[in-house]
């Protein structure tokens, strides 16, 4: 009984700081789909950039995490508005395999200069002195690192939940989403509020490869590596919602680290198995969009 | 002129024309031009085969697979397998192989083409991965990661051995090439064929028309699947090996690129994009893998924006203009 | 006589919206009828009931007296349940004969031939061919139907509808959103349909409906108000009230 309940915690515990992960990186891949139309199988990269942003900043140029961090995302939404603008754009609603192709493209492109920039090996993550090490709560120990992940990612979560629900922004998004044909005709400038989207997402997903640099490693195979975990947390949340991935990313994120505890050899067969079953299920995603 | 005759045009798009002997007769000038390069030449004819499956699926199915490779490795593993159990005759090998992934295919299609959109390319991807973990997992059976090492192929038709040089590959990688081709071929200009098309520009009219929409599409995922195993089992039989790899992403991915750059939907984009693609990796993965994907990445993006529908999208364009 | 097209208590909600309530309606052999009604009424609902899109909650499809409700759209289609669609939906990169010649083919029940060449039945290209001359779009057969113009693409619709030999033709506004000047040619196309085809029209324009139409249906909120010739419609108050005041308000 008392090893059940200690599996459970640890479960729980790892798999809320990977769906914090999965869902930073994946919330703006959803906003892509949901609103301009765009399989972007290159969001990954972004994420992989947030990542060796904070990697290579503490470690070259001695920058503390926190100015590292905030580095990062903002070098990664600049360059995220700056594709959006320059290719991107070209892409919405437009024909789905152009989307496949060019993504794919700038996935390669993007392994290409990571492999030439920084390596092939994994880049080395520490966090910073404060949140090294164990904390001791009820008595039972967890890293800090992870606790850490868990409360920023809630609150990050948080913030950008009451962000898109209090704020004009949030609410031309969402009317864009619902309908964007009156969406436009009623004002909303979508050319813009599709730029801000894209680099708020982009910025999204470089805080969380960033923040998740320890549980998912930086490398040049990222972008590929990780994309179907992505894509899945969009597919099954339902794309173009906010609230949907991060339940998707929760129900992954859990059930993979729980999976992996109990069949460290066949859990990836199983997770595969039940994302199928959800896609059959809900084929629009757990909380559709519109 | 054609366009005085709509009808006589229409009625006459099944005819050879001359420009189709090209990639056969490149293909046998290969054969003598380059004798160092026969294993890689018998690799990319499997390839080109495996790109006709997608072209089918994709380019005339209309049904965007990311999981293609599910059906690639059945069939590697099926003649694989075969093979390394004393039943190592490449035909009967070929067969089974196109066969079990053609069971594979009507039974995935079955869940995978209810579905439509991000949810239809999730499923694929999912009926893949679930494979290669099983494929990894099983290693009493499959080898695991390692691979499955003991095959002994056999002979083609009794007579030519596989040798080192890819002399036998290479030929019999073509012959059963050519035979593949020319059912696609006849598949895409029948009745069967221009409906697939017709459901990829608009299914919902198709079923207005009367069309079993849902059934046709299975029957052409089915093929497409039989297709890809068979290029699996070509791979596997001509290099005597197969890894899980071969039902990886990778595989699944790849083929696509390769046949986008050559161009969709249009029978000839895999015999363009394919040998393009794996020369020029071969090329330019010897300096840095990192320059080939670069380079490659970048002539995606530039496709694009400049020359939308592949190589041969292109040249159509200029032959209109 | 047996009715071509008969629905009897035809029912559909959607959760408290109720877009068909109980819908008797009878469409003669060889009738030019129209359904019309204001905006929101259940029109196209009715159409997407009787080719099967949408399942009724209750209620029966005949044709012919048979009864149809629980074949799929396809299995209708085959049966002549056709019909052309709202906003004009063909195969937009095929050509004008393509279009044609992919409903010919279906209708003769060849779609599935995987072996012999499309181009080898060339009876089918020629019937398809032959339709296209009936609505004067011979000329315009080679193009890809993407680059004609609206008008020409209704009429294409037509056509699609058409070499599917109907038994009942839905024409859901066939003339919606085409200039003046060729709304008469889609007029004079449905005028010139064969005597003994059932056609049913959806339509806003009433001018239009006067036009064409030997009896008409006023469906309202999912109801039918009334059904009568042109002359009734045109003189009962409670269809000026709810369509004809609708419209001037």
């Amino acid at each position: 009984m008392h090893q059940a309940l200690s599996a459970a915690i640890s479960i729980g515990f790892f798999g809320l700081a990977y769906a914090m992960v999965l869902y930073l990186i994946s919330v703006g891949l959803s906003v892509t789909l949901g609103l301009m139309g765009v399989v972007n199988l290159a969001h990954g990269a972004f994420a992989m950039f947030g990542g060796y942003a904070v990697t290579e900043l503490m470690a070259r140029a001695g920058l503390p995490f926190w100015a590292a961090l905030i580095a990062g995302v903002v070098l990664v939404a600049a360059g995220g508005a700056v594709l959006e603008r320059v290719l991107y754009r070209r892409l919405y609603g437009g024909d789905e395999l152009d989307q496949v192709l060019l993504t794919i493209g700038l996935v390669f492109m993007s392994l290409a200069a990571a492999r030439f920039g920084f390596g092939t090996l994994d880049q080395v993550f520490h966090p910073p002195p404060a949140l090294a090490g164990t904390i001791t709560i009820a008595g039972r120990s967890f890293p800090t690192y992870r606790s850490f992940l868990i409360l920023s990612g809630a609150a990050l979560v948080a913030l950008l939940w009451l962000g898109l629900d209090r704020t004009r922004f949030g609410a031309m998004l969402r009317a864009a989403v619902d309908n964007p044909r009156m969406a436009e005709a009623v004002g909303i400038d979508t050319g813009r509020l599709f730029a801000v989207s894209f680099a708020l997402g982009s910025g999204l997903a470089a805080l969380g490869g960033g923040l998740g640099a320890e549980i998912l490693p930086i490398s040049p195979a990222y972008p590929v590596q990780y994309l179907v975990d992505f894509l899945t947390v969009v597919a099954v949340g339902g794309a173009g919602s906010i609230r949907g991935p991060f339940l998707a990313a929760l129900l992954l994120g859990i059930s993979q680290t729980a999976f992996l505890y109990f069949w460290p050899a066949s859990g990836s067969f199983f997770i595969d198995a039940l994302t199928l079953g959800l896609l059959m299920w809900r084929p629009r995603g757990l909380v559709p969009a519109a | 002129m054609i366009a005085a005759d709509p009808v006589a045009a229409l009625a006459a798009r099944h005819r050879w024309r001359w420009p189709e002997a090209l990639p056969w007769l490149a293909a046998v000038a290969a054969f003598f031009l380059f004798p160092g390069y026969l294993a890689l030449g018998a690799q990319i004819l499997a390839s080109i085969l495996y790109g006709l499956s997608i072209d089918l699926v994709l380019g005339y199915g209309g049904i965007v697979t990311l999981g293609q490779a599910a059906f690639f490795g059945t069939g590697a593993y099926t003649a694989g397998l075969l093979a390394a159990h004393g039943m190592g005759a490449p035909e009967p090998g070929l067969i089974a192989a196109g066969l079990a992934a053609a069971a594979l295919g009507a039974l995935s299609g079955l869940a995978v083409l209810r579905l439509s959109g991000l949810a239809q390319l999730m499923a694929t991807l999912m009926v893949a991965a679930m494979l290669q973990s099983a494929a990894d997992k099983a290693s009493a059976i499959t080898g695991g990661a390692d691979g499955l090492q003991n095959m002994a192929v056999g002979k083609v038709l009794g007579l030519f051995a596989f040798g080192l040089y890819g002399r036998t590959a290479y030929l019999y990688a073509l012959a059963v090439l050519f035979l593949c081709f020319l059912g696609m071929r006849a598949l895409v200009h029948s009745p069967f064929g221009r409906s697939l098309v017709g459901m990829r520009e608009n299914a919902a009219r198709m079923t207005a028309l009367g069309a079993p929409v849902f059934a046709r599409r299975l029957i052409a995922y089915t093929i497409a699947a039989g297709m890809a195993g068979i290029s699996g089992a070509l791979y596997a039989q001509s290099t005597g090996f197969v890894a899980p790899d071969s039902l990886g992403f990778d595989r699944s991915g790849n083929i696509l690129v390769m046949l986008l750059l050559g161009g969709i939907g249009r029978l000839y984009g895999a015999f363009i994009g394919v040998p393009l693609f794996m020369v020029a990796q071969d090329r330019l993965s010897d300096l840095d893998p990192a320059y080939w994907y670069f380079w490659i990445g970048l002539g995606l993006v530039l496709m694009v924006r400049f020359a939308r529908g592949g190589i041969l999208g292109l040249a159509a364009r200029i032959r209109r203009e | 006589m047996t009715p071509a097209l008969e629905t009897i208590g035809l029912t559909r909600a959607f959760g408290a919206v109720t877009v068909a309530d109980g819908i008797d309606f009878r469409l003669a052999p060889g009738a030019r009828h129209a359904l019309i009604g204001p905006n929101g009424a259940g029109k196209t609902s009715f159409v997407n009931l009787v080719t099967g899109a949408l399942a009724p909650s209750a209620g029966r499809v005949l044709l012919d007296g048979a009864d149809v409700t629980r074949l799929a759209p396809a299995a209708r289609a085959r049966r002549g349940i056709v019909r052309s669609f709202q906003i004009t939906s063909l195969f937009r990169n095929l050509t004008v004969l393509e279009n044609v010649t992919l409903a010919v083919t279906e209708r003769h029940g060849a779609g599935g031939g995987m072996i012999r060449p499309a181009g080898k039945r060339r009876a089918l290209i020629e019937e398809a061919w032959a339709g296209l001359e009936q609505l004067g779009l011979a000329d315009e057969a080679a193009r890809p139907v993407r680059t004609l113009a609206y008008g020409r693409q209704r009429l294409v619709e037509l056509a699609v509808a058409l070499a599917l030999r109907p038994r009942v033709l839905l024409l859901d506004e066939p003339a919606a959103g085409v200039p003046a000047e060729e709304a008469g040619r889609i007029v004079a196309a449905v005028e010139g349909l064969p005597a003994e085809l059932a056609v049913l029209i959806i339509e806003h324009d009433l001018e239009l409906v006067f036009r064409l139409a030997r009896r008409i249906t006023v469906l309202v909120a999912g109801r039918v108000l009334m059904e009568g010739s042109p002359a009734e419609v045109a003189e009962d108050p409670r269809v000026r009230e709810v369509y004809l005041g609708g419209r001037r308000a």
